[in-house]
């Protein structure tokens, strides 16, 4: 009897082809963009954990101020060199470590100008943060105790020197005149589109005597002598720490120790609620496209009232009319989440290409956007198939 | 369906049924506390002036309506008792429905409508086909099996539809006008394949019609009037 039934859907679906394509247009459009937006939501995802990873997993940031939102993050006093050094000195999970104070600053060089970010750091910085030197040098010993030297990102000098040679000439820093000593190898931009490579970095002293004024220490990068020890000198640094900033047992850090990982499953979860606030809009089309099936079913439903009245005559019971037409709404919805997840594979995988994310297939997303689709028939199939259930067999044969 | 042997009650009977439309002042009577009986082989014929109530008679015969008042007792069950689908059951198993409009499907095979009783039968589809196959050899259409009812003749199209009505095999067919869409040779065609159908079955046939000469197949005619039987004779053919 279902088979029967649902071979008779198919054929009333295949007698108004036009109409059922129509129909089914809104599942389409709506499983396809679910499909897309979770699949490249997926596909970004997966570029992320690869640039983190190839940011060096044993790579720890020490910051002021709590991951926790209140009050506390805005007073968290700033750490000072001493604090980088203390790390440095009594940890012994440690390989590296370089204190860094950042700030915005305008770069000058003959008439061209260029808003970017200045780094204080140490000659240390740069196997942290893997960045490589393309030509020039890093800083002497001499510079690093307080003159005025830098190292520009690839973006800087390209906006700076265009062609000309960056070694051995002076740019001007804010309102100090600073000798170019290396420029970087570009890392590129990243998958949320920033720039890696717009930045200057220079000695920390002469930065902080210099540009910033004050002996702060923004940020200072650690890395620890291997992958597996990383969670090791996380973990001593957090008690090196609260000992010198007095923090009480039982109280709360007033710093952060992140590592690559933290950062990675941080941004797995932006990239995450985004693809779910994606996929929520895209599944509201989904709803549309139901209602869009209640619409037509409606319409059929009194366009075929004596063919409802024949088979009430004949004696089908209200409950397999309502079958037939639950059945019909049903396969016309399946059919539309069908076509959807191919049209959606199809776009997620051009849209991937073009935005050069990998394509990585979510198999329960289909799974759900089928049954996502069959319920929706179901739902809305429902109201105009137990219209036609109801019917009174005499008035619907009368019907013209 | 009945718990007493075949034949021992009446197919049909009637026991002043009243069937009664709208409210208070306002209320219709189509029928008005009507008795009568039809025994198995019969064909009558019922004839009346329009809004007569032989058209609410039939559809009360053939279990599309209940009586507002008195008991309709088909092989002694009573019908007024029955739920919906109770009586869906027993049109699907026991009754046969001709139409003057035809009522077949639209852009489906012959064959697919004559299968169609059967499918609420659930029956195996070799078995529909071969059933019906058999039900429009006998309507004469075997050939025309693939055809869609635009494909068909007027008369063609009522052959396929007593071919539906038949094939499940009722104990009555009940028949609206059965010739009111044709013209006269069709008419005689249609008539004669009742008679036939009549004859070497026994079906019963209860058939409406406003034509005398089309009464005059039947073996019985009752004359409805203002909702009441006014005649009700026996004629031989």
């Amino acid at each position: 009897m279902i088979w029967a039934t649902i071979i008779m859907a198919l054929r009333e679906i295949r007698r108004n082809t036009l109409r059922s394509a129509l129909t089914t247009l809104g599942i389409v459009i709506g499983v396809a963009s679910v499909i897309a937006m979770v699949t490249l939501g997926r596909g970004a995802t997966a570029k992320i954990t690869q640039e983190i990873s190839g940011m060096g997993t044993n790579l720890l940031i020490v910051a002021p101020g709590s991951d926790r939102r209140g009050p506390t993050a805005a007073s968290a006093t700033a750490l000072k060199l001493d604090d980088a050094n203390a790390i440095r000195r009594d940890v012994q999970a440690v390989a590296e470590v370089a204190p860094t104070a950042s700030r915005g600053v305008l770069a000058v060089f003959g008439n061209k100008n260029w808003n970017t970010v200045a780094n204080g750091s140490t000659n240390e910085y740069f196997s942290v943060r893997r960045y490589v030197l393309a030509e020039g040098e890093l800083f002497s010993e001499a510079q690093l105790k307080g003159s005025l030297a830098c190292v520009l990102g690839a973006t800087v000098r390209k906006e700076l020197f265009g062609a000309l040679d960056p070694i051995g000439a002076s740019i001007r820093v804010g309102s100090a005149a600073c000798l170019v000593t290396g420029v970087l190898v570009a890392k590129g931009p990243s998958t949320f589109g920033q720039d890696q490579d717009d930045f200057i970095v220079m000695p920390l002293l002469a930065f902080q005597r210099r540009i910033s004024g004050n002996t702060d220490v923004g940020t200072v990068f650690v890395s620890a002598k291997s992958d597996q020890l990383t969670i090791k000198a996380k973990q001593q640094i957090e008690l090196l720490m609260r000992e010198r900033r007095h923090i009480a047992e039982g109280q709360a850090n007033d710093f952060m120790v992140q590592d690559m990982q933290e950062i990675s499953s941080m941004l797995g979860r932006i990239t995450g609620s985004l693809t779910a606030l994606l996929g929520a809009i895209a599944g509201v089309s989904l709803l549309v496209g139901g209602i869009g099936i209640m619409n037509i079913m409606l319409v059929s439903v009194t366009e075929r009232t004596r063919e409802i009245g024949i088979r009430l005559s004949i004696g089908a019971r209200g409950r397999e009319v309502l079958l037939q037409f639950l059945i019909e709404a049903v396969t016309l919805s399946i059919l539309g989440g069908a076509l959807g997840v191919a049209v959606g594979l199809l776009a997620s995988f051009l849209g991937a290409r073009a935005l050069n994310l990998p394509f990585a297939v979510v198999p329960e997303i289909i799974g759900v956007a089928f049954v996502f689709s069959a319920t929706v028939g179901v739902a809305f199939g429902f109201f105009p198939a137990r219209k036609a259930s109801r019917m009174n067999p005499i008035e619907a044969l009368r019907h013209e | 369906m009945t718990s007493s042997a075949p034949g021992a009650a009446p197919l049909v009977e009637l026991r002043a049924v009243s069937r009664i439309y709208g409210k208070a002042d306002s209320e219709v009577r189509a029928l008005d506390a009507v008795s009568c009986t039809v025994e198995d082989g019969e064909f009558v014929a019922v004839t009346g002036a329009s809004g007569s109530g032989k058209s609410t008679c039939l559809n009360m015969l053939g279990c599309l309506d209940v009586p507002s008042a008195g008991e309709y007792l088909f092989r002694g069950v009573n019908v007024g008792a029955l739920t919906a689908d109770q009586l869906a059951l027993l049109r699907r198993n026991y009754l046969g429905f001709v139409f003057q409009g035809f009522n077949l499907l639209g852009r489906t095979s012959a064959l697919e409508n004559v299968e169609l009783p059967l499918v609420y039968r659930r029956l195996g589809s070799k078995e529909r086909r071969l059933l019906a196959l058999q039900a429009l050899e006998e309507v004469g259409l075997r050939d025309r099996a693939s055809h869609t009812p635009g494909e068909l003749s007027g008369g063609q199209q009522q052959r396929v539809a007593i071919a539906r009505a038949m094939v499940s095999k009722p104990q009555m067919l009940l028949a609206d006008e059965p010739t009111g869409n044709l013209d006269s040779a069709k008419k005689a065609e249609i008539m004669q394949l009742l008679v036939k159908l009549n004859q070497t079955r026994q079906l019963t046939i209860v058939m409406v019609t406003h034509e005398h000469d089309i009464a005059q197949y039947a073996t019985r005619i009752i004359v409805f009037s203002d909702g009441r039987i006014t005649d009700d004779r026996k004629i031989g053919r």
